[in-house]
């Protein structure tokens, strides 16, 4: 896995984002949020920039912020993430079958959520709304309603041939 | 009397016109369970096959209209034909031709996609005749499901904005809050305080800056009302927050959306500006001295930024942790200005207070509690999906009678309500009348409206274990009784589930229960023992189960299970040893095998691998 340096980030980039929610402290969450979908994470280098171009705003803000909302990741996420729904509805219906399944798939260990390849991130969220399909999985924007673990072992399949393909 | 520049009445009558104009009209749900199963595909099929389709009836066009959520989810995709009386459900685009074929071209429904009762194992043709739908009052979901939510004429067609051109030209805001507080409307997002007063609060400090901001953070797992009314009638919510800040005399708006609803999201803000467009929106709205403006702010999921000061930390960029009150926000709230703060639900009921009348709303309901109120109804029940029903309600109708009973014949256990702050209901409770009041005093809330539905095959303990993880999880960290508390009540239930609970661990839980509640600033802790407290109350039996026998009843706690081989059924083809990841399994060939209880960690996989069915559990 690769961690960004210094001189690797696309820091025109960075001033763009910036500049378009016009260095307002009120708008930081929206900032993280266009960095982290430019990114696939928030680089630590990038963080402490935020926190010295904005007025009122310190690096530890910037990073106590990133911390505390959980869409915020401070590692490279995979290209491919899967939000397991572990919604009330989901949890009842079987949804925890599924994320452990996928866990074991791709060989993670309690705390790590990404694959060694950084292929995939396997991820729980609270609940997604889709809870007449539970249970659901969301793999980038695409919803996959009323999974169970052969479904899932077949989707993952395909991606993976996919993948191969190029 | 405030002067208009439009004539609302003409607008609508315009936007009729243009859908009259649409020829046969086929809805296509386009929420986002309808999305999951297929629902843009089935919209491209009737789209390329529709261009030259002659027609039954004396239409002489027809237009795919992709509307919000029906509500109805585990049927999709719905397709509903008003024209031709007639509702689809499951459809593929596969069926797409065959629809056209049969039904619209040469009147003979699709009998195949018809809704099949669980009842009475008739088809059902109309979409009012389907049980689902039958027993229900639809008011903030009316619109959902019957408009196209990307477009501002449909929505004016049914009245959108009509409440609002009402309030503007008779000019009077306090008549405004009067009607909203006489209607008895309370708070939809949980706590359920009364709005009409809410509003007077703030409009008490009118003069300066002052901001409406609606909660759209539906952080509930199991409930999904706000997302259906955001995805699927938003001009609906815009002109709520607009009545709103009418009201207290604020020009200025958020909208706080979770990012988990990014459908949601984009149709506000199309909505948002084809409203500023016809000038129902932003400057000198109608052509009078009101201006408002709304802005969307998206979450990035924190639960407790439901909380009300916390939404405002977080729409402030700051973490989202709650802060004492008062001051209320009504006083001192976003930027320090006075600020009104509604979900939307509450807001979605405003234009249908406004134009039918306070009267009107309050006919339904009970004493305490008026009006409808939507519930998510998920789990184990055979209709799943989104409904709105009056205050007052029985669970029995509720679960039996709209969702058609519980899945696949089991038996009904119990009902959680209110999600991580709620309770459980339980058979005793199926003929309470659900009001705010009733469920309060029965252990549980309405909370936003989710009720899950759980049958025998639920663990009890391991539900109120789920929950509790999920409100140590999501608890800021700001109150230590809340931040340490839950999670050494999380603690506690994950030893009970593993079958190392003791009977001291129960009175544990419960003097934790009490400090968590009265230790904690916010709602968040406040009610996080809900589910443990009411969970013991009902189901103490259950916990003793897993303490004492070390037995899960509803065999769900992988600990408490035992896997064993049937000597009579097992062949000994010695695939069950080759699998087993721990070697627990031991045997000759074409012998019976035996599991060693003490290595077995309860995998299953012995179970999946056996070929003669030979492995149960136990």
């Amino acid at each position: 896995m690769t961690t960004s340096t210094r001189s690797s980030v696309d820091w025109q980039k960075v001033d763009s984002i910036l500049e378009s929610y016009e260095y307002k402290k009120s708008n930081l969450i929206a900032i993280l949020q266009r960095i982290q979908e430019e990114f696939r994470y928030l680089p630590e280098d990038i963080m402490t920039y935020i926190g010295t171009k904005i007025k009122d705003l310190s690096p530890a803000t910037v990073y106590g912020v990133a911390t505390f909302y959980a869409q915020f990741s401070l590692e490279p996420k995979g290209k491919y993430v899967v939000k397991c729904c572990d919604g009330t509805a989901c949890h009842v219906r079987g949804s925890m079958p599924v994320y452990t399944s996928l866990k074991q798939r791709f060989g993670l260990e309690d705390g790590s959520f990404t694959s060694k390849d950084g292929l995939f991130t396997v991820e729980t969220v609270s609940c997604l709304g889709a809870c007449g399909l539970a249970p659901v999985v969301v793999i980038n924007e695409k919803v996959y309603p009323q999974m169970t673990t052969d479904a899932m072992k077949i989707i993952i399949d395909t991606i993976l041939a996919e993948e191969k393909e190029g | 009397m405030g002067t208009l520049n439009i004539n609302i009445q003409d607008e609508q009558k315009k936007a009729q016109e243009s859908i009259d104009a649409q020829g046969l009209r086929v809805l296509v749900c386009n929420g986002t369970g309808c999305i999951a199963n297929g629902s843009n595909d089935v919209i491209a099929r009737f789209k390329e096959l529709g261009a030259d389709v002659s027609i039954l009836t004396q239409k002489d066009k027809m237009t795919i209209v992709p509307t919000g959520c029906h509500g109805f989810c585990e049927q999709g995709v719905l397709v509903i034909i008003p024209d031709l009386d007639i509702t689809y459900v499951k459809v593929k685009p596969a069926d797409v031709d065959e629809i056209i074929d049969s039904h619209i071209k040469n009147g003979k429904p699709v009998e195949r996609l018809l809704y099949i009762s669980p009842k009475t194992g008739e088809a059902v043709h109309k979409n009012e005749d389907i049980e689902f739908y039958a027993r229900q009052s639809r008011t903030s979901l009316g619109n959902c499901g019957k408009i196209n939510a990307e477009s501002i004429d449909e929505a004016i067609a049914k009245h959108a904005y009509e409440a609002l051109a009402k309030v503007l030209e008779q000019n009077n805001p306090d008549a405004v809050i009067d009607e909203i507080e006489k209607s008895g409307l309370r708070g939809r997002g949980g706590g359920g305080f009364p709005t009409g007063r809410k509003w007077r609060f703030t409009a008490a400090n009118k003069g300066g800056k002052s901001y409406v901001v609606c909660n759209g953070d539906e952080g509930d797992p199991g409930a999904f009302m706000d997302r259906s009314v955001m995805e699927g009638d938003p001009h609906k919510l815009l002109e709520g927050m607009a009545i709103a800040g009418f009201a207290i005399g604020a020009d200025e708006a958020y909208i706080y959306v979770r990012a988990e609803y990014p459908l949601a999201i984009k149709r506000l803000k199309i909505a948002i500006k084809q409203a500023e467009e016809r000038g129902y929106l932003g400057k000198n709205i109608m052509g009078t001295d009101f201006s408002f403006d709304i802005h969307i702010k998206e979450g990035a999921g924190a639960f407790v930024c439901g909380e009300e000061t916390a939404l405002i930390a977080s729409i402030e960029g700051e973490r989202g942790m709650p802060r004492p009150k008062p001051p209320f926000p009504a006083n001192k709230g976003l930027f320090g200005r006075p600020t009104l703060i509604n979900n939307v639900e509450t807001l979605a009921n405003v234009p249908v207070i406004i134009l039918n009348g306070a009267e009107w709303f309050s006919s339904f309901g009970t004493t305490t509690s008026k009006g409808t109120k939507t519930f998510a109804l998920t789990g184990e029940v055979n209709n799943t999906g989104l409904i709105e029903v009056p205050m007052g309600t029985t669970l029995r109708e509720i679960v039996f009678d709209i969702g058609g009973g519980i899945r696949n014949g089991k038996k009904f256990k119990a009902v959680q309500i209110g999600g991580p702050s709620g309770g459980c209901l339980t058979e005793e409770h199926l003929d309470l009348p659900m009001d705010y009041d009733n469920l309060v005093k029965a252990g549980a809330m309405v909370g936003s409206g989710g009720l899950v539905v759980m049958n025998e095959d639920t663990c009890i303990v391991e539900v109120a274990r789920f929950f509790m993880h999920f409100t140590q999880n999501e608890s800021c960290g700001k109150c230590v009784p809340c931040r340490e508390g839950t999670k050494n009540m999380l603690k506690i239930l994950e030893k009970i589930v593993r079958g190392q609970g003791e009977m001291k661990d129960l009175d544990t839980l419960e003097e934790l229960a009490l400090a968590v509640k009265e230790g904690s600033l916010c709602g968040l802790g406040k009610t996080a023992p809900n589910p443990v407290l009411s969970t013991l109350k009902y189901f103490r039996d259950e916990y003793i189960a897993h303490i004492k026998d070390k037995r899960c009843p509803a065999g769900v706690c992988s600990a408490l299970k035992t896997i064993v081989i049937e000597e009579e059924n097992c062949k000994g083809c010695t695939k069950c040893a080759r699998t087993c990841p721990v070697g627990a399994i031991s045997g000759t060939v074409k012998n019976p095998h035996k599991i060693d209880q003490s290595k077995c960690i309860k995998c299953g996989a012995c179970l999946a691998a056996c070929p003669f069915k030979a492995i149960k559990q136990a």
